[in-house]
């Protein structure tokens, strides 16, 4: 399939999955779970950083208008859409694994681990930063940091149900061409 | 002004960065302050629509419920009956009804317009509930929003042509008074942004006399609400260490999970009080 057709429709779907799946549930009155972001974890690698924060402005924005709390996710989103760059660099295992494959995964990582380091943190940056915005006033920093935490672990959980169920097909691209 | 250029070029992702951020921020704090983001008159009938689709399919799951509390709505409104209280002849005197029945939407002062939940939340630490009636049904800002149950659920602080958007009273922004069904003493409710459906309420003096269960009532001052609509049920009582009043926490007598219906108040008073205000302010 084509990539851009895919990465929209995959826009749309992560945007449904959130309002009407998982906005209803409400876990012990304190964890939202969160997997929309996971459309910014699975761009391309190739992608301008401009164009990938442009775009995550967008996703964020989107949901807002769902939440009718303009700001919220988008803020969050440019915020993980701007480290997202960085912490591939720190975690692509060797020279030129990013050449060789489209976008992340387990497999492009080169193992569980380094995939999921990946993902947590860009995950614990994303809810820190909208708990951050979404407290303003309330400057309760247990109650802060225990959201954080169990949230990014849902989302976590959900990303490794997600990776097992929808198995993303990984071509190995020589960069020999 | 080339290494202005030059500047720009090297930090392009930064300063976008930055930009987009600040944008955010100030969406976030303009739309708090005022409720009239620029969007969000659009983004209300795009997303209403698909709300409301997404509403019709999901109110199958909550009909059972829906109808429990149709069924309640309705035991109460039977039990106002005229017809079923009848006066005994012992009874000294006999209480004529001052109402003059045909004349009655002369002295109406509310009146209700049902509606539909097309979405809700619970989750933030601002919600708010869009209903499916608008502008062109005759909803204006300010008006109070209850559940088939008599129990407050919030004001509408947004219209559009279809959709109103009602800031729920599990917002952190809401400032509704309250009254003590038993004293009849009133305070401020908050809420804390953090356990959906328990409530506080602040500014109860300590002298009041109140006990767990005690039921919480609108107090009517507001035009939004008439009096005595139900707003809790007492579950905690905390005494603020250096101040004369209680902090009482209590469990909202709506359930706001599972919103399905709501009705929306008109107050006829509303326009005069208003008014009433206003001049005052205009005073130096």
């Amino acid at each position: 399939m084509n990539k851009l057709l895919k990465n929209i429709l995959r826009f749309f779907a992560m945007i449904f999955v959130q309002v009407f799946v998982l906005d209803k549930i409400l876990l012990h009155q304190m964890i939202t779970p969160y997997i929309y972001f996971v459309f910014i974890l699975w761009l391309p690698f190739k992608i301008n950083r401009g164009l990938l924060m442009i775009v995550s402005f967008f996703l964020g924005a989107t949901l807002d208008s769902f939440r009718h709390n303009p700001g919220f996710h988008a803020a969050a989103c440019v915020l993980i859409a701007y480290i997202r760059p960085f912490v591939i660099n720190l975690m692509i295992p060797q020279e030129g694994s990013e050449t060789n494959y489209d976008e992340p995964s387990i497999k492009s990582f080169g193992g569980v681990i380094p995939y999921f380091i990946y993902a947590g943190f860009l995950m614990i940056l994303h809810n820190a930063w909208l708990f951050l915005l979404e407290a303003w006033q309330f400057a309760d920093p247990y109650y802060f940091f225990l959201k954080t935490i169990l949230s990014t672990l849902i989302s976590l959980l959900l990303l490794l149900i997600i990776e097992m169920i929808f198995y993303r097909k990984q071509k190995f691209r020589t960069n020999t061409v | 002004m080339r290494n202005i250029f030059l500047f720009i070029r090297r930090h392009f992702n930064l300063l976008l960065f930055l930009s987009l951020q600040i944008f955010s921020v100030y969406l976030i704090v303009t739309y708090n302050e005022y409720h009239h983001a620029v969007f969000s008159n659009t983004a209300n009938n795009l997303t209403g629509g698909i709300n409301s689709k997404y509403a019709d399919i999901q109110q199958y799951f909550y009909l059972k419920k829906t109808n429990d509390s149709l069924l309640k709505a309705n035991e109460f409104l039977y039990n106002k009956l005229k017809a079923d209280f009848s006066l005994p002849d012992s009874l000294p005197r006999t209480y004529i009804d001052s109402i003059k029945i045909d004349s009655l939407t002369k002295y109406r002062k509310y009146s209700y317009m049902g509606a539909k939940v097309v979405s809700n939340s619970v989750t933030n630490q601002s919600n708010y509930i869009v209903i499916d009636i608008g502008k062109k049904n005759g909803i204006k800002e300010g008006m109070g929003v209850i559940n088939p149950n008599n129990s407050i659920v919030g004001i509408v602080t947004e219209v559009t042509e279809r959709y109103a958007v009602v800031m729920s009273l599990l917002h952190k922004d809401s400032h509704i008074s309250g009254k003590l069904l038993k004293g009849g003493e009133t305070g401020i409710l908050t809420w804390n942004g953090v356990d959906p459906n328990y409530i506080s309420i602040s500014n109860i003096s300590k002298s009041a006399k109140v006990v767990k269960g005690d039921t919480i009532i609108s107090s009517g001052f507001s035009t939004a609400f008439p009096k005595g609509m139900y707003i809790g049920f007492v579950e905690a009582l905390y005494k603020e260490s250096g101040s004369n009043f209680y902090k009482i926490k209590f469990r909202s007598a709506t359930n706001f999970n599972d919103l399905q219906y709501v009705y929306v108040i008109e107050s006829a008073d509303q326009q005069g009080v208003k008014e009433a205000l206003d001049k005052i302010k205009k005073q130096p």
